[in-house]
């Protein structure tokens, strides 16, 4: 960690616990997130991802411990954090157009109808949609555009008020290969152009394996924190899954097997 | 068939009924309804909320079946009615499917309280029948004032969380991720619902308020996606129909509301085959 020349970490948390009721998802958990800097969440279902991101939001409490964000608590609707969910088709005939999609992101959750300062929003929503390579489409119904269009559509709207720090929430799921590709491609252009940490909750590590920093591996309540390389190998996810895992390395891709059959989807994981 | 045309499509006479002060009442009653009925309509296609609205109307028609038997003024029952519809529908079932079950067995035993409550009602049959089909007749000044009452307020909540609003309606995760009040506004929205759905039950009727509060949205939303051009779109529409539905209706002296569902209808047919004509060169490439 220290290899990134930083004062305040993105995001830092300090013996953070969750639980709820008699089960622990997660405590102890110590964790600073450097800006430009890219950790992926892994862990199977009900280890407590998705309730990660909840915190992060602002949206749930801990049960103990702290976490700050920019050097802040975390709060509902901070403009600190941009958000990319996973990819839900959108209603064919939602009236709403790509360039809305994104301009929500920015002044979505303010009141009014928003016909003030039209040209500043104008701008910055057309600066967003073009990093993503969006503009083409910035007038097109969002529903008739397809996943992987929505996806970067997404990707524009968490950034486009320029946050400090990045959620993606599984963000690749049901996209296909080229599609990945690309929004993966968006998010590490994105934090190396302007030092955006990155939070990367996926089930799936491969397609984000060469960008990923550090890895934090959440399995029943125990956690492991660190380079892909330490984390990732058949020592320590058997130790964590308290049964016999190998991890294989072909051709610069990772497959763990026997991890899968203890990925049960157990009902815990929130939202 | 030219006999029951000439029925249907007369204005013999309309000039004179349109000097009428009920009529003048019922012309301004429509005009305020479908500014509100129009400016909900894309946000109610938006959160796929059209059976909602229809349970909505049916509970309205409870509410109002209801007031008629005890007494009490129509608009007061119908708007207890839809509101409390529009807040069960809210609070119950935040998911589609979980949300249309519910809808489907309140709006049942609704349906069935109100045909109890109007078989048991022993005054005018043509008041039984208004809260159905809906009547002109019924606005008087008095309704005018609650009307616009109603109108005003619903127009400002509007105003005031029409972002918010339309972030949760068609963003639900981004919007939830942007601290808005999602859960919250569903509620608000619901009573919006309610408020509106009130309103137009005793002018266009229980069984047609979709005619006012879907079609026009659902008419918008074929030709653009472009929200506030949208809304503006779904109150002319909503206005033509009702308006142009009340003037119809006049000289034939029957139901406004076989008039207001045909122009409604019509503007969707013709936004579809708009949308069609334009073909993809709207859509993405």
């Amino acid at each position: 960690m220290s290899r990134l020349p930083v004062a305040t970490p993105a995001l830092s948390m300090r013996g953070a616990r969750m639980s709820f009721g008699t089960r622990t998802l997660w405590d102890g958990l110590d964790l600073d997130v450097a800006p430009g800097e890219l950790v992926a969440v892994l862990g199977p279902n009900g280890s407590g991802k998705t309730t990660l991101v909840r915190v992060l939001l602002g949206l749930l409490p801990l049960s103990a411990g702290e976490v700050r964000i920019a050097g802040r608590l975390p709060q509902r609707g901070s403009p600190t954090i941009g958000y990319v969910p996973q990819q839900k088709a959108l209603e064919v005939d939602l009236p709403l157009r790509g360039r809305d999609l994104v301009g929500l992101g920015l002044d979505g959750h303010r009141l009014g109808i928003g016909l003030s300062s039209r040209r500043a929003r104008r701008e910055r929503v057309d600066a967003a949609l073009a990093a993503v390579g969006g503009t083409q489409y910035a007038n097109a119904p969002v529903g008739r555009l397809s996943g992987g269009e929505q996806q970067r559509l997404r990707v524009a709207q968490a950034l486009v008020g320029d946050p400090d720090v990045l959620l993606c929430d599984e963000p690749l799921l049901s996209l296909d290969l080229a599609h990945q590709r690309t929004v993966t491609r968006l998010i590490d252009e994105r934090r190396r152009a302007a030092g955006t940490a990155v939070l990367f909750v996926t089930h799936e590590i491969n397609p984000v394996l060469s960008l990923v920093d550090r890895v934090l591996y959440l399995v029943d309540g125990r956690f492991r924190i660190g380079p892909p390389g330490e984390v990732m190998t058949s020592s320590v996810l058997s130790e964590l899954y308290r049964t016999e895992i190998d991890v294989l390395r072909v051709r610069g891709r990772l497959v763990v097997i026997g991890a899968t059959e203890h990925c049960r989807g157990t009902d815990a994981e929130s939202g | 068939m030219n006999e029951l045309l000439d029925r249907l499509f007369t204005i013999a006479g309309t000039g004179e009924l349109l000097g009428l002060p009920f009529v003048q009442n019922a012309l301004i009653a429509c005009a305020v309804l479908g500014l509100v009925a129009g400016a909900l309509a894309p946000l109610i296609v938006a959160r796929g909320m059209a059976f909602a609205v229809h349970g909505t109307a049916e509970l309205a028609f409870t509410g109002g079946a209801a007031a008629l038997l005890v007494g009490v003024g129509v608009g007061i029952g119908a708007i207890a009615g839809a509101v409390t519809a529009g807040l069960v529908f809210g609070l119950l079932g935040l998911r589609q499917r979980e949300r249309d079950s519910v809808i489907g067995v309140v709006l049942a035993f609704g349906l069935g309280l109100g045909v109890l409550a109007l078989a048991l009602y022993s005054g005018r049959a043509s008041n039984k029948f208004g809260l159905l089909t809906g009547s002109i007749v019924s606005v008087d000044a008095t309704n005018l004032v609650v009307l616009t009452a109603v109108a005003v307020l619903v127009i400002a909540v509007l105003t005031v969380w029409y972002r918010p609003l339309l972030f949760a309606s068609t963003d639900p995760d981004g919007a939830l991720a942007r601290g808005v009040p999602v859960r919250f506004l569903s509620l608000v929205f619901a009573v919006l619902i309610g408020l509106t759905t009130a309103l137009a039950v005793p002018i266009v009727g229980a069984i047609l308020v979709l005619s006012v509060m879907i079609a026009p949205g659902a008419s918008a939303a074929r030709v653009t996606a472009n929200p506030l051009l949208a809304t503006v779109l779904a109150i002319a529409f909503a206005e033509l129909a009702l308006i142009g539905g009340t003037v119809l209706s006049l000289a034939p002296g029957l139901p406004v509301s076989g008039y207001v569902a045909t122009i409604a209808f019509a503007c969707y047919v013709g936004c579809r085959l708009v949308a069609r004509l334009r073909g993809h060169h709207t859509a993405a490439s």
